[in-house]
């Protein structure tokens, strides 16, 4: 421990060298330790990135070097695939309608779920909340029967409407989620002063609560997006032609004899590469996102 | 001047004006906040929900088959007796649904905490190791799929590219009938123990130093603090990630769709109780039977997460 203190930040190095000092000092079994965890690290890290990093090489081979295991790392890239796939395809048709579902279906699922999850914090109405969380739980297959045959019915099946809807069902129970429990951790305090001051609750809830939630509601809404962008089981069912959604595209690629790596590789990274640089950018978000309630008791 | 300002009877009228249609609405509205707030929502889940779920019921009481509109008649439980009495297909998928869902949290769980104690003192580069964590949990899962299909291909893939170079034989992967619910299981571990090592490095973040550095200064060491002192501590925490996990893990459907397609394969390696009712209601149109299958799934779920909550509150006392 006193060797990897050495790694913390300079201010708490002293502190904690100092509260180290009495005990006897095992610099062998530290220094192994100290090893270890490197290599431990750089193995995760590697067992991680490394599949990742094989599509992307994969997508920028022709398919040719693909079969050839001689060229595994060393050959000439060439954009081609990507021109294929977007152009012929009409994957940037695709990326629209991906974007254009995970965008509307989040923000209708923020406007419904950031109130419901508010007043199921404040008034603790906790089978209310068991009732949208229920919406985690259930197998999707067992609503795709009903609403495929009530939305045909409507002539909506095809359209961007269901699909929203169905990814909205998706995103509403997540926001409620991660919104009570940021909800539940907001000091009381600022709404009732607030309140005492003149703003009706309503709008001690609009210009106080809601302002302070801006992280909160800007996690949840990371997370919806990016679980609306993954969504393949609704969009399988639910889209046509005219608005199918990248992960169905995609899928479609394989129906065919003999598959073209080189496209399938490309198509899988211009699906995964948005994605993964809106995550690098809101890290924080996603983190917050992912481990929201999971902490208190 | 005086043609802006309004008529004079104005501020009399204010002070005594009967309460307007929007005050009246407002002081409404905040008397009623608490459901005119949360309705919406749950009208909405409702809806979706509970229609649905009561339809597919009575579908599963029924013969529907070929199109949900097409005439069916009411069979009472006979799909129940069908499903249950189905050793070909009901029982083996639920053998399937339950090993890959045990196998995988359990390295899941294991390897995630292994991670999360690896990440949880800072070090130098921490930064770079967080986002390699972050990348596969947000990669779309069907990419995710056909980009394995790629790495275990047989005959091109990478992995076995790297066994013939230290002399293991060629191993099937995917295409094998053993071996194909293993790969698939190995594929949600590479995507979800970032998952759970978030959660379960939240957890040891905001443990209090003390209990360990007491046992520390009474001489315990390394492992000893892990299984007496941090694991204990950490139960209520690593439960909430396997609840999480295991109910996802569950009706995991896209990586096995993508990479088995219909029917988990041609000998059904990797149907699992997702796949084989999505196969059920949309490759086959067996609205009946389809809709007895999950509502037997849906039971299953429902029974694991009362039993890891119970689980909870034993350990949280």
């Amino acid at each position: 421990m006193t060797v990897l203190s050495q790694n913390t930040e300079p201010q708490t190095a002293p502190a904690e060298a100092a509260k180290t000092a009495p005990r006897p000092r095992k610099p062998l079994g530290t220094r192994a330790y100290k090893v270890f965890r490197v290599a431990a690290l750089v193995a995760v890290v590697l067992f991680l990135i490394a599949p990742l990093f094989w599509m992307l090489l994969a997508s920028l081979k022709t398919n040719v070097d693909i079969y050839d295991t001689g060229k595994s790392f060393f050959f000439t890239p060439t954009f081609e695939n990507y021109a294929n796939v977007l152009q012929r395809n009409n994957y940037f048709v695709f990326i629209f309608n991906s974007f254009w579902v995970a965008f509307v279906s989040t923000a209708l699922s923020l406007v419904l779920g950031v109130p419901a999850a508010y007043a199921m914090s404040r008034f603790t109405m906790h089978r209310s909340a068991l009732v949208v969380l229920m919406a985690r739980v259930i197998p999707g297959v067992s609503l795709l029967v009903p609403w495929y045959y009530v939305f045909s019915n409507l002539k909506m099946v095809g359209g961007f409407e269901v699909l929203i809807l169905s990814h909205m069902f998706v995103a509403l129970p997540l926001i409620v989620y991660i919104m009570m429990s940021y909800f539940d951790s907001l000091p009381l305090e600022l709404e009732e002063s607030a309140q005492v001051d003149g703003l009706t609750p309503i709008g001690a809830f609009r210009r106080i609560t809601l302002p302070l939630s801006v992280a909160g509601m800007a996690t949840a809404g990371i997370l919806s997006f990016i679980f609306s962008w993954n969504n393949f089981m609704f969009a399988l069912v639910l889209s046509g032609s005219k608005t199918k959604t990248l992960p169905v595209a995609i899928f479609d690629f394989v129906s065919y004899a003999s598959i073209d790596w080189g496209g399938l590789m490309a198509a899988a990274t211009v699906v995964t590469i948005p994605i993964m640089i809106i995550a690098l950018f809101t890290q924080k978000y996603i983190v917050s996102g992912m481990t929201a309630g999971a902490t208190k008791g | 001047m005086s043609v802006l300002t309004p008529p004079r009877s104005a501020p009399s009228r204010k002070a005594a004006r009967p309460p307007s249609a929007r005050e009246n609405f407002s002081g409404w509205a905040n008397r009623h906040r608490k459901w005119l707030f949360a309705a919406p929502a749950m009208i909405f889940v409702g809806v979706l929900i509970v229609f649905p779920l009561a339809w597919t019921l009575y579908l599963s009481l029924t013969d529907s088959q070929g199109s949900v509109r097409a005439a069916s008649e009411f069979v009472g439980l006979q799909n129940y007796l069908t499903v249950l009495s189905d050793v070909e297909r009901f029982w083996p998928a639920v053998g399937r649904t339950l090993s890959f869902t045990g196998v995988a949290l359990v390295c899941e769980v294991v390897l995630g905490m292994c991670i999360a104690l690896l990440l949880w003192r800072p070090f130098r580069g921490e930064k770079w190791v967080r986002v390699a964590i972050l990348l596969p949990l947000v990669a779309t899962p069907v990419a995710v799929g056909m980009m394995w299909r790629l790495i275990f291909d047989p005959n091109i893939g990478f992995v076995n590219q790297l066994l013939g170079m230290v002399g293991i034989p060629a191993q099937p992967w995917l295409s094998g009938q053993d071996t194909a619910l293993g790969t698939t299981i190995f594929m949600d571990v590479w995507q979800w123990t970032p998952m759970v090592v978030l959660i379960l490095l939240a957890g040891l973040t905001s443990l209090s130093e003390e209990p360990d550095e007491a046992a520390r200064m009474d001489g315990a060491n390394a492992a000893q603090r892990f299984f007496f002192i941090t694991l204990p501590l950490m139960m209520p925490t690593v439960i909430v990630a396997i609840l999480l996990r295991g109910i996802d893990a569950l009706k995991t459907f896209d990586i096995l769709y993508a990479t088995k397609g219909k029917g988990g394969g041609s000998f059904h390696e990797v149907e699992t109780l997702n796949v084989y009712a999505y196969g059920l209601s949309f490759d086959y149109n067996q609205y009946g039977l389809s809709s007895a299958v999950l509502i037997l799934f849906f039971m299953i779920i429902i029974g694991s997460m009362w039993l890891l909550t119970m689980r909870k509150k034993a350990v949280s006392k």
